[in-house]
């Protein structure tokens, strides 16, 4: 393998394998630098201050085993630092106070990164708490050995105590969080997105499961629908169509909403990226850069709220957000490492995109790694936006989405989780590789 | 913004031809001609539809208005409404002026004053097709004064004796007031007195997301009033699907409009001159200030002192009278239609309810309400219109669903006129090509929708649709586009 001093610049000669395996590199490195060594909690962005996100915590738990696996990591060292992450969440308080780590076997969005308490008032977050639950059962299923007991032990006991019905606040669907000061919030949250992991791991609770009717009752919200010529199961922003497939082997598993339209969501997000080639294609907006070889439109950081016109059209600019396509919201933004998480799905779409990327703004991947957000229509100092630092969600999803596309090996550990496969036969998929044999 | 000449002045008179047209000074109320057979009580569009058709029918109608006739869409709803909306759309148009015309623009100062005489006239030139005079000349007793059931086939307007075949109930819906503690104090407007303003305020606050809330913000931002607007539910029109909400949002933010979604009133007080809101983001307290503020949060049915008990017509002080799906009340010869019983608040529900409750009343028809295929819009830029059922709505009834998207960015027309911001969205039975419903998002959604309601009234399915000439360029061509869409995907099924 390449030195991972090489330049950026050079990335873009190297052959596929190489170039995937530096950015993938690159990509897991993030967890070694801004991980906290006491608490195993990980920052969510390499920005001064940045408090701890559950849900990259769960990449990070994710990532690991490919470490290891790549000869990045030690296994015990790895085992050393998801133990640590485990102890803590396991011993951090749980209640309805406003300034504890969780509540109900949930944990709040952000956390301080040292004494792992709530910050910023933010909410207790269920989706973050499956994508971070996601992550323990990973290491669950992958730390097998005997000295390893503690961590399949933990996880088993964390994953137990959530209480998934609670969440549910009397309802079919879930909300996207709660709050001690005023209890579930009532965001909007219909229509298809990234929430199937967690409907399923809530499912396949073997204490506290969702109702039988919760996912149906989600999922008639979906729209199938024929845009730019293609039908999918729709959904704006791509990030939607990734963060449960980082875990989950779609392929070939199919739920009632899919059996019936004879596709899988595997397929669907397949068909979701040609839908974003194509607007970036026919770039409606008129961004800067915008092609077919130049898409990714999804939750990230923007240049910002502010305002230009520029060739009679009105420009309005957007900060953190989520974005999408084609009904928008479209600031000329892209995030940068999108492409390249969907090698599993189209690599060849996904390595063109990249190279192009590396090629035309190499200031997209400062150390290799790739940054939040890119727009390149706000051009400031002559090279376009470009986010500052890196996010741990980007770092973990592309780490995990490339090893899915090199050996499947995350979703191989998976398929070996009992409780996803219950989740999974619960909520109705069947078929492929949820056939007994 | 308001520095501009000094209002011009005809405002009086296009209020005294309104006068002179709705609510006649010198009115006197004709003598009966007991029995009717149909009266009428409340003359909105409900009622005025149902004279208009009853009249036709030969038969003798009374028809009893309360306050003034065109109700509440031509006094204080769409009429007004839409054209302020009109005059704020051309104001903001002046942005794009060097694009299509000027190499150097000065912006031209508002003058609200005729921005507001200019809505009073088309007002007042609108009431006259609906008149009093002119009601009274194609034979309807028109009668001005208090309704009052008597009994099962009388009514007393005032202390006047009427005696009816057939009633109908039609005396529509008013703004729900506030239940915001302080906000009586303080003052506040609804849609009845927001269009009767002589200034323009500087700072306009408008409580409730829903259609006309929505409408006025972005009217008022564009006329040049700092406007905040602050909806309790996550999303802006909750009946609309997220993205035509979400694009609306956008579009208001745009403008200017600061927005507070999911965030809740919870109480006014007065600082000196300025009023003050007290709101809730979650556990987030802020406080708002205004110069006047709207509270457009709903509309309540006008179901009081009807003495609707001694006819024994059930009502519900929510849902209004009630009514089964032929219209018909709980006394077999009175009959309701419009805001007062249905719950799809829009004039051209009224109209068309009354019409049908007519035909049952008294021309032996049996036609039910829930056949009805509504379509609506809401009056932004863009604006959102939509007909039948949602995807989920048609998911929920087990039927599965297909939408065909078209944006509107792709639609020549749309790139011309700079207005392609928006889609097409039309959700079909799949396997069928049926069209059970549609939202569209553009400049001109409320005209376009117009053809998916033709469609599906006529039964045609997309592929009828796809062979529909449109005139090139045309917005409406979105619409081919998605049938086309449907019948290419068919192609390959």
């Amino acid at each position: 393998m390449p030195p991972l001093e090489l330049a950026v610049d050079a990335l873009s000669s190297l052959p596929d394998e190489a170039l995937t395996d530096e950015l993938q590199r690159a990509a897991f490195d993030y967890f070694v630098d801004y991980t906290d060594p006491d608490t195993g909690l990980v920052a969510d962005t390499s920005r001064d201050g940045s408090p701890c996100s559950i849900a990259v915590v769960g990449f990070a738990l994710s990532c690991y085993p490919a470490a290891v696996e790549n000869g990045w990591m030690a296994r015990k060292d790895a085992a050393t630092r998801v133990l640590k992450a485990l102890r803590f969440f396991w011993q951090s308080p749980q209640s309805d106070q406003p300034d504890v780590t969780g509540y109900k076997g949930f944990y709040y969005h952000f956390l301080d990164m040292k004494a792992g308490r709530r910050v910023w008032q933010c909410e207790l977050s269920l989706i973050d708490t499956a994508l971070l639950v996601a992550g323990m059962l990973t290491a669950q299923c992958y730390f097998d050995r005997d000295g390893e007991r503690e961590i399949r032990e933990l996880v088993e006991a964390l994953y137990r105590r959530i209480d998934w019905r609670w969440a549910q606040n009397g309802m079919e669907t879930l909300s996207q969080g709660w709050k001690p000061e005023c209890g579930f919030l009532h965001y909007g949250w219909e229509g298809y997105n990234e929430a199937t992991i967690l409907y399923i791991l809530g499912a396949g609770s073997p204490t506290h499961p969702l109702s039988p009717a919760s996912y149906s009752g989600w999922s008639v919200t979906y729209q199938w629908e024929n845009v730019l010529a293609r039908d999918v199961l729709y959904s704006g922003p791509l990030f939607t169509h990734l963060f449960s497939h980082a875990w989950i082997d779609f392929r070939g598993i199919q739920d009632t909403f899919m059996r019936i339209r004879g596709s899988d969501y595997f397929e669907n997000t397949k068909s979701t990226i040609g839908v974003h080639r194509e607007y970036g294609a026919h770039n409606p907006g008129g961004y800067a850069g915008y092609g077919s070889d130049f898409w990714g439109i999804t939750a990230g950081d923007g240049p910002g709220d502010s305002e230009m016109r520029e060739n009679g059209r009105d420009r309005r600019f957007f900060g953190y957000m989520s974005r999408g396509v084609p009904i928008g919201p479209d600031d000329g933004t892209i995030a940068p490492w999108a492409m390249l998480a969907t090698l599993p799905f189209d690599p060849k779409a996904a390595l063109a995109g990249t190279r192009h990327l590396l090629a035309a703004y190499p200031q997209v991947c400062p150390q290799k790694r790739f940054a939040s957000g890119f727009n390149p229509t706000l051009v400031g100092d002559g090279g376009g936006w470009v986010s500052e630092g890196w996010y741990g969600l980007d770092q973990g999803l592309l780490m995990m989405m490339i090893e899915n596309y090199k050996t499947g090996l995350i979703w191989r550990i998976l398929r070996s989780c009992t409780y996803i496969r219950t989740g999974l036969e619960r909520v109705g998929f069947e078929g492929g590789w949820l056939t007994p044999p | 913004m308001t520095d501009g000449p000094t209002p011009l002045p005809p405002k009086p008179h296009s209020q005294n031809k309104l006068v002179e047209y709705v609510r006649p000074v010198d009115w006197r109320n004709p003598e009966p001609r007991n029995p009717y057979d149909l009266v009428i009580v409340g003359a909105g569009p409900a009622g005025l539809a149902a004279a208009d058709l009853a009249i036709r029918l030969g038969l003798r109608v009374a028809l009893i208005e309360r306050n003034r006739l065109g109700g509440n869409s031509l006094n204080a709803g769409s009429v007004p409404s839409k054209a302020i909306i009109h005059a704020a759309h051309a104001y903001a148009a002046k942005r794009q002026a060097e694009e299509f015309y000027a190499s150097s623009f000065t912006e031209p100062a508002l003058n609200f004053g005729a921005v507001m005489a200019r809505m009073a006239r088309i007002r007042a030139r609108i009431a006259e097709y609906h008149s009093a005079e002119r009601l009274q000349a194609l034979g309807a007793d028109l009668f001005f004064g208090d309704a009052r059931f008597s009994g099962f086939t009388d009514i007393l307007v005032g202390s006047t004796p009427l005696h009816f075949r057939k009633a109908l109930v039609a005396t529509g819906a008013r703004p729900r007031p506030s239940n915001i503690p302080g906000l009586d104090q303080v003052g506040y407007h609804t849609s009845e007195s927001m269009f009767e303003i002589d200034e323009l305020p500087k700072r306009l606050v408008v409580i409730g997301g829903g259609p006309l809330g929505c409408e006025l913000a972005q009217a008022y931002c564009r006329l040049g009033a700092h406007v905040t607007i602050v909806q309790n539910d996550p999303k802006f029109l909750p009946r609309e699907e997220r993205d035509a909400a979400e694009m609306l949002s956008r579009s208001m933010a745009r403008d200017g409009v600061v927005i507070r979604l999911n965030t809740t009133v919870v109480g006014a007080h007065l600082q000196g001159d300025t009023k003050c809101l007290d709101t809730v983001n979650n556990e987030v307290k802020d406080c708002i200030e205004a110069d006047a503020i709207l509270l457009s949060i709903g509309r309540m049915p006008n179901t009081e002192n009807l003495g609707l008990e001694a006819a024994g017509i059930k009502c519900d002080s929510a849902q209004g009278v009630t009514v089964d799906d032929f219209l018909r009340t709980t006394n077999e010869n009175v009959y309701a239609a419009g805001d007062v019983c249905v719950s799809d608040k829009f004039t051209n529900v009224a109209q068309a309810s009354a019409r049908m409750a007519v035909q049952n009343a008294l021309a032996g028809k049996e036609n039910g309400q829930s056949r009805l295929t509504i379509p609506w819009c809401t009056y932004c830029d863009p604006e959102i219109a939509h007909i039948g059922l949602h995807a989920w709505e048609a998911k929920r009834n087990s039927i599965p669903a297909k939408s065909f998207t078209v944006m509107m960015h792709d639609v020549d027309r749309a790139i011309l006129d700079g207005q392609d911001n928006g889609y097409v969205k039309i959700h079909v039975k799949e396997g069928t090509d049926t069209i059970l419903g549609a939202t569209i998002v553009a400049s001109r959604a409320s005209e376009m929708i117009n053809e998916i309601s033709v469609a599906m009234s006529a039964g045609l399915g997309m592929r009828d649709l796809s062979r529909v000439l449109h005139t090139y360029p045309a917005q409406s061509e979105a619409i081919r586009m998605a049938a086309l869409a449907y019948c290419r995907e068919a192609a390959f099924r």
